[in-house]
């Protein structure tokens, strides 16, 4: 079966009350949710947190799935809902895109090849909404339509911001020496 | 570098980073197994739209037979061509507001678009069709049938609101103002069936607002239930 033929039969099953399908359901989508909040807070326990909220609330609201839509742009939508409701109570929303708007760049580890940077340290240099473009578009392997969705804007848009974003990794990459 | 490259850097980057703690994952799972029960999934969109569309209409069919039909009986043919237009505008604004509630769903119009599409429609359209160009009593006959929109507009929203209740908003704004949209058309639907006004100068200041200031004051009341709950929570 299709990846995602699958993951639509087990949130189908996960609706009917079957346990099992929603315990294959955490295990296979959790990696990518931890990962999703982790280039957007450097904190693990922070990525840890969020991703036990947005499985609570992934619960309270499973009803809202419907059948053959996909999965993941549902997914994102809750888990991109958590984060900024996790801004807003925390009070940092504005500084934070503030100050990652205006930060020139993060500097890379002394040495470092591209290569062997993390997750975040390559996408930190990023404003949040292109990064979770890239994260969603290039780690997770979602379709340009499913993006959309899932932040709620035009195809267009996440074209545009993937572009950006690549515009700016090719940039901060070429002066690292490249993939090597 | 080529974009290939970068997609390998990431990929390299992604396969690299660690993963939840499986205990983690354990403890995700023990916390909903007690309340792991079979749920009703939400109707597609399009009953949804249809009902929102249908209860909308109902409504501001209702209240204008109440009030009397003067105005649809005193329009000629063209001036009828506003229906029309009305009725778009609510099936657009219907199906923003479902899309709002139902996470990662495929949106056709954002609620800003319908409510600025809308607005600058019936402005560019109401001059076109009411020829009235002469003004009379426009502050009294205006605020009573903004204020006549804006009330009719409340139990619109309010059906709506129950009829979305099991849905779900990650964007709560979004949500607000397609809402306001939806109910201030409606609002409008029942003015234009009802007042037999047609001075162009009245629809274009007096109805025509009803659409944007209930999407305004849905939005507004929508923020302010949030700061109440924010206090709340933080005290």
């Amino acid at each position: 079966m299709h990846p995602d033929g699958e993951l639509e039969a087990l949130m189908a099953r996960y609706q009917e009350g079957d346990f099992a399908a929603a315990t294959t359901l955490i295990r296979r989508l959790s990696p990518r949710m931890h990962r999703f909040f982790a280039v957007q807070f450097s904190s693990r326990a922070s990525a840890d947190d969020l991703l036990q909220e947005t499985w609570l609330r992934i619960h309270e609201v499973r009803h809202t799935y419907r059948a053959g839509e996909p999965v993941l742009p549902w997914l994102y939508a809750i888990a991109r809902h958590i984060r900024v409701d996790h801004y807003r109570k925390s009070g940092r929303t504005s500084a934070r895109e503030q100050s990652l708007d205006e930060t020139p760049e993060m500097p890379a580890p002394r040495g470092a090849p591209a290569a062997a940077l993390t997750m975040e340290e390559l996408l930190a240099p990023l404003p949040e909404s292109q990064r979770e473009v890239v994260e969603m578009l290039k780690v997770s392997g979602m379709s340009l339509e499913e993006v959309a969705r899932a932040t709620s804007s035009s195809v267009g848009s996440v074209k545009q911001k993937a572009f950006r974003a690549y515009e700016k990794l090719r940039e901060r990459l070429g002066r690292l020496g490249g993939a090597s | 570098m080529r974009d290939g490259e970068i997609d390998d850097v990431l990929r390299k980057a992604a396969e690299a980073q660690p993963g939840p703690d499986p205990a983690l994952l354990d403890k995700i799972a023990a916390s909903i197994q007690p309340k792991m029960t079979p749920v009703r999934p939400l109707p597609p969109a399009w009953v949804l739209s249809s009902m929102l569309f249908g209860m909308c209409a109902a409504i501001a069919v209702a209240a204008a037979r109440r009030s009397g039909m003067h105005g649809i009986e005193a329009m000629d043919k063209t001036q009828k061509l506003i229906f029309p237009a009305l009725a778009g505008f609510i099936v657009a604004a219907a199906g923003a507001w479902v899309a709002e509630m139902i996470p990662g769903s495929k949106r056709k119009e954002t609620p800003w678009k319908v409510l600025c599409g809308a607005t600058f429609t019936l402005w560019a359209l109401f001059p076109t069709i009411f020829p009235d160009r002469h003004t009379e009593n426009f502050v009294h006959s205006g605020i009573v049938c903004f204020g006549a929109g804006l009330l009719y507009a409340v139990p619109i929203a309010l059906a709506g609101w129950w009829l979305l209740r099991r849905g779900f908003a990650v964007d709560r704004t979004g949500a607000a103002l397609a809402a306001g949209t939806l109910a201030g058309l409606g609002g409008l639907l029942m003015l234009e069936l009802h007042c037999p006004n047609f001075e162009v100068t009245h629809l274009l200041v007096w109805h025509t607002a009803v659409v944007p200031i209930s999407a305004a004051l849905a939005v507004l009341l929508t923020k302010l239930v949030e700061i109440r709950r924010r206090h709340a929570h933080s005290g």
